[in-house]
């Protein structure tokens, strides 16, 4: 099967079960393959059934509900308005760039997701409205470390990737709305089969694939594409079928053929850390096929005869799903890792769009219409009064209040920009490698205050030919004990690289409305040019060049020379940036820390998210 | 103004996860122990096991007409009105369910606190207070899911009415304060964020829920899950006795509790243990024996013995430990440890 007719397929099974099924994540850019997917899925909901798109920073008022303030004026007592989720009861609702999503806004989702209802108490009232919602999630993210919030992939049954597919790709409908409809009938008269759970979640595990809320989904898939069969009993199609579209694109572990020892998966996951006590914990740790083969096999040794049948769909399941495992797995088992460690794309960066929502400390009121920003009641009423006798009120036993348009006022809030410390980590040969250690804790030590003062943290390492993001912007120290806990020494000095990786990062920061600062630690004995040639004078000239973009970005940044005695390269290096230089021949976790809080913005007099700074 | 409660998965059903279930039911016997924190992996069954609870616990008395569900039996605690009330006369009361409160997502400052009673504003333009959630909390418990991304100044105003058990409430011209005394349930994923220490320490017992890795609970959980789905009215029924049967055992603990005794043995190693694990303040260790103690009456013992206290030490220590990020191994694995050296074997 192509890809393509997989996105049929998902398509057709989602429409039959938009609820339970959860939703699709589509990956891809804007694309007509897209449009097309959206197109046929709209023709096979059935007629009537609500498909409403939502903007990823859409407001809490209209997502959840809220007050209906001209409805409330007109009829002189709170009247609730629901908001989309509501409205889209039975239906769809589709998020375009779901990757921008909010932790808080993908949460609400889930929530939704959840219980098939939203509750909601806002602006003095209640409602709680039923809204069992699928969701289409389309996932514009271009790089790796940019996915929709893994919460709410995780109860999102299908992870389409459309991004292969251009202008030529044709989808071709699995099943028509005749189909879909005669499948939604008979859905809940699908009988659900135990050997089937237990193959599929004998393959989720072997797989690695998720957290059991994904082996029901994909239970749900099975049933779905049982009903649109008109089978009663699942069958062993759909719960390859199930396998194919629901566990394969999360597998994280290639499962070994049955016979071999799980030796050679080690090395198909290259980020997974070494100790056990770290793993991460959403999906099975990289030790897990070794204890689901055995107790597969203990299992069926006692009670083999009456099994034969279960195991051998177990590795029908396990079969179909590995077989939809696509031939660049490395690279996928490597993107699946990195989600588990990273967590989400959006959740690390918590803060980020803050500024533009009525959310925060209160920060007084200006008039103005009530949209996104709350109305401040009293105050409203306030405005209100005094025009009380002009506009007509008491007159004819009348005594409600006359409040016009002009005298709407909202409160304002008010945020504190977020700052994020970026950490660019030299893990060469040529930092001795003590200092890697004091690096970390220093990092740790940041973080355990970051977390007071909701500050983020990231992590890039450079050795050998790169930089690498080891840990995206984040407060959570779980997160960064486990990145930092597994970076390795050694190698050359790439220095441009890691600047110029420490500068796209805070740029990316600045945009958001945070404030970064820059701490770059190494002995700035750069020998490996933005090409990635090695050679000490490239190496060195492309790094002041990286450098040089540093001031010009107006960043405030921090150069810790980690080398035994203060080197001049260094020294030129942290001229070229604008950056503080620091010699730190016996830097110590602690002090290294003191420095870094006395650089960060608050502590200065000014807080201006990019202040020109000149050393 | 809620609308009929929706049919929820029986507690007694869960699988496995009984550190949570110990948690949550020790807190269930004794509030007094103070909330729980639930942190853990996506789809382990974190808000199923709160909201399963709220139907296990047996019903409480409460004054009529009291907005924030006043005793009638604990003078100290009742609000202004009920104060009049039982100033004019006897208090009339009727049993009613704990309340358990679920904060919404995107919820209101206005709404937590309780505002401007905006319909009489508006029609009439009387001035009154209309209760919030932490009026309705009151005596029972408040449920918040995905408690770390909760916003900042919701948090610094639950941090107060924890620590305080009233709300004070000046807003929009009102001046108005009642009792809130609530179990606070938090739940959430840590890698989504970090909570404050300061909300932290609000918590009585914090657990930590894994993925369940064996195939057979995996199977059983989602075995469960589907036939709940299926047919919420038979499943609820079929689980029925076993839930009859936890909530006996608390409605037992409870009444055990205030014979309780706490041995001066016991009570040292409480305090050698929050010593050795360098614990700030006087909050760890009364937890500490709090919560030995609400196990213990839970287990029908009249003397809490040392092996309650390590069966609660790490739910009640490991979220007060101070951060030692030269430290790799978990807080878990600190507490163990101590317990190790304090306790032995």
């Amino acid at each position: 099967m192509s890809a393509a007719d997989d996105a049929s397929l998902a398509a057709s099974l989602f429409a039959v079960d938009p609820a339970g099924i959860g939703g699709v994540c589509v990956r891809s850019p804007v694309s007509p393959a897209r449009d097309q997917w959206l197109q046929l899925l709209r023709d096979l909901l059935p007629p009537g059934t609500p498909l409403r798109r939502i903007p990823f920073n859409i407001a809490d008022g209209r997502l959840l509900g809220g007050l209906d303030l001209i409805a409330t004026l007109k009829a002189n007592r709170p009247i609730a308005e629901s908001g989309v989720l509501a409205m889209s009861d039975r239906g769809v609702v589709v998020v375009a760039m779901a990757e921008r999503l909010t932790p808080h806004t993908a949460a609400c989702l889930n929530q939704v997701l959840d219980a098939g209802e939203i509750s909601m108490s806002r602006e003095g009232v209640s409602i709680r409205n039923s809204a069992r919602v699928g969701i289409v999630a389309f996932d514009e993210g271009m790089s790796a470390d940019e996915f929709v919030p893994a919460s709410l992939r995780d109860r999102l049954a299908f992870l389409l990737d459309l991004t292969g597919m251009d202008m030529r790709t044709l989808l071709t409908p699995s099943h028509d709305a005749e189909d879909i409809a005669r499948a939604r009938r008979a859905l809940s008269d699908v009988d659900m089969d135990s050997d089937v759970i237990k193959a599929v979640c004998a393959a989720a595990l072997a797989l690695g694939a998720g957290s059991p809320r994904v082996s029901v989904l994909a239970l749900r898939v099975a049933r779905a594409s049982a009903a649109l069969e008109g089978r009663r009993r699942l069958s062993q199609q759909d719960a390859a079928i199930a396998a194919r579209l629901v566990l394969a694109p999360r597998a994280t572990i290639l499962p070994a053929p049955a016979a071999e020892p799980p030796m050679p998966e080690s090395h198909a996951e290259p980020r997974q850390e070494p100790t056990p006590q770290t793993a991460p914990e959403n999906s099975s740790p990289p030790d897990e096929p070794e204890p689901a083969d055995p107790s597969r096999g203990e299992a069926d040794q006692s009670i083999l005869q009456v099994e034969v049948h279960t195991q051998q769909l177990e590795e029908l399941v396990l079969a179909a799903a590995t077989a939809a495992i696509p031939d660049g797995l490395l690279n996928q088992l490597r993107a699946n890792a990195q989600e588990r460690s990273s967590s989400s794309g959006g959740q690390g960066r918590a803060g980020a769009l803050r500024n533009a929502r009525g959310r925060g400390r209160p920060a007084g009121v200006r008039s103005g219409m009530p949209g996104s920003a709350r109305l401040s009641v009293i105050e409203t009423l306030r405005a209100a009064a005094p025009w009380q006798r002009v506009r007509g009120r008491g007159q004819a036993g009348d005594a409600r209040i006359r409040v016009e348009p002009e005298d709407f006022r909202v409160t304002r809030y008010k945020q504190h920009a977020c700052t994020l410390t970026i950490f660019a980590v030299d893990a060469s040969g040529s930092s001795a490698l003590n200092r890697l250690a004091e690096a970390k804790g220093a990092v740790e030590l940041l973080l355990a205050d970051c977390y007071i003062r909701r500050d983020q943290v990231a992590v890039i390492a450079f050795r050998g030919r790169t930089a690498e993001l080891l840990l995206p912007p984040t407060r959570s120290l779980v997160r960064a004990k486990r990145s930092l806990a597994s970076l390795p020494g050694g190698g050359a000095t790439p220095l441009a690289a890691a600047i110029e990786a420490a500068v796209s990062l805070a740029l990316l920061a600045q945009r958001r409305g945070e404030t970064p600062t820059l701490v770059i630690l190494s002995d700035g004995r750069a020998n490996v040019a933005r090409s990635g040639a090695t050679g000490r004078d490239a190496g060195q000239a492309d790094a002041l060049k990286c450098a040089a973009a540093v001031r010009a970005a107006n960043m405030i940044s921090v150069f810790v020379d980690t080398s035994p005695r203060p080197n001049s390269l260094a020294k030129e290096l942290a001229r070229r940036m604008g950056a503080q230089y620091v010699a730190l021949p016996f830097a110590d976790a602690r002090s290294l820390s003191k420095i870094v809080t006395a650089a960060a913005p608050e502590n200065r007099s000014a807080a201006l998210p990019s202040r020109p700074r000149v050393s | 103004m809620q609308a009929r409660p929706r049919p929820v998965f029986p507690f007694s059903a869960i699988v496995a996860q009984d550190e949570m279930k110990l948690a949550l039911v020790s807190s269930a016997v004794d509030p007094s122990i103070g909330g729980v924190l639930v942190f853990g992996d996506r789809g382990t069954g974190k808000s199923t096991a709160v909201r399963a609870l709220a139907a296990l616990l047996p019903p409480m008395r409460a004054v009529i007409g009291c907005r924030y569900g006043c005793d009638p039996d604990a003078p100290d605690a009742l609000c202004e009105d009920c104060r009049e009330r039982s100033a004019a006369g006897t208090l009339k009361s009727r049993l009613i369910p704990v309340p358990v409160v679920d904060m919404p997502l995107g919820v209101t400052e206005d709404r937590v606190v309780g505002a401007l009673d905006l319909e009489r504003a508006l029609s009439a333009g009387v001035k009154a207070f209309e209760p919030g959630l932490l009026a309705r909390a009151n005596r029972g418990f408040l449920y918040i899911d995905e408690v770390n991304l909760l916003e900042d100044h919701l948090v610094d105003l639950l941090i107060d009415v924890a620590a305080s058990g009233e709300n004070l409430v000046e807003r929009e011209g009102l001046s108005v304060r009642h009792p809130s005394r609530f179990v606070l349930i938090g739940s959430g994923n840590p890698e989504e964020g970090e909570l404050r220490p300061q909300l932290l320490d609000r918590f009585g017992l914090s657990v930590e829920v894994k993925t369940p890795t064996e195939l057979e609970q995996r199977i059983e959980v989602i075995k469960r899950r589907d036939a709940f789905e299926r047919d919420k009215t038979a499943f609820i029924a079929r689980w029925k006795k076993s839930d009859d049967a936890l909530r006996r055992r608390i409605v037992a603990g409870r009444k055990l509790l205030p014979q309780v005794e706490v041995p001066d043995a016991v009570l040292q190693s409480a305090a050698m243990l929050c010593m050795a694990l360098g614990t700030d303040g006087l909050r760890a260790e009364l937890t500490l024996i709090r919560a030995a103690r609400g196990l213990a009456a839970f287990e029908q013992a009249l003397e809490v013995q040392v092996s309650h206290l390590r069966r609660v030490a790490p739910l009640a220590l490991r979220h007060r430990l101070r951060r030692d990020p030269l430290d790799e191994s978990g807080s878990s694995a600190r507490v163990d440890r101590a317990v190790l050296e304090t306790f032995g074997p």
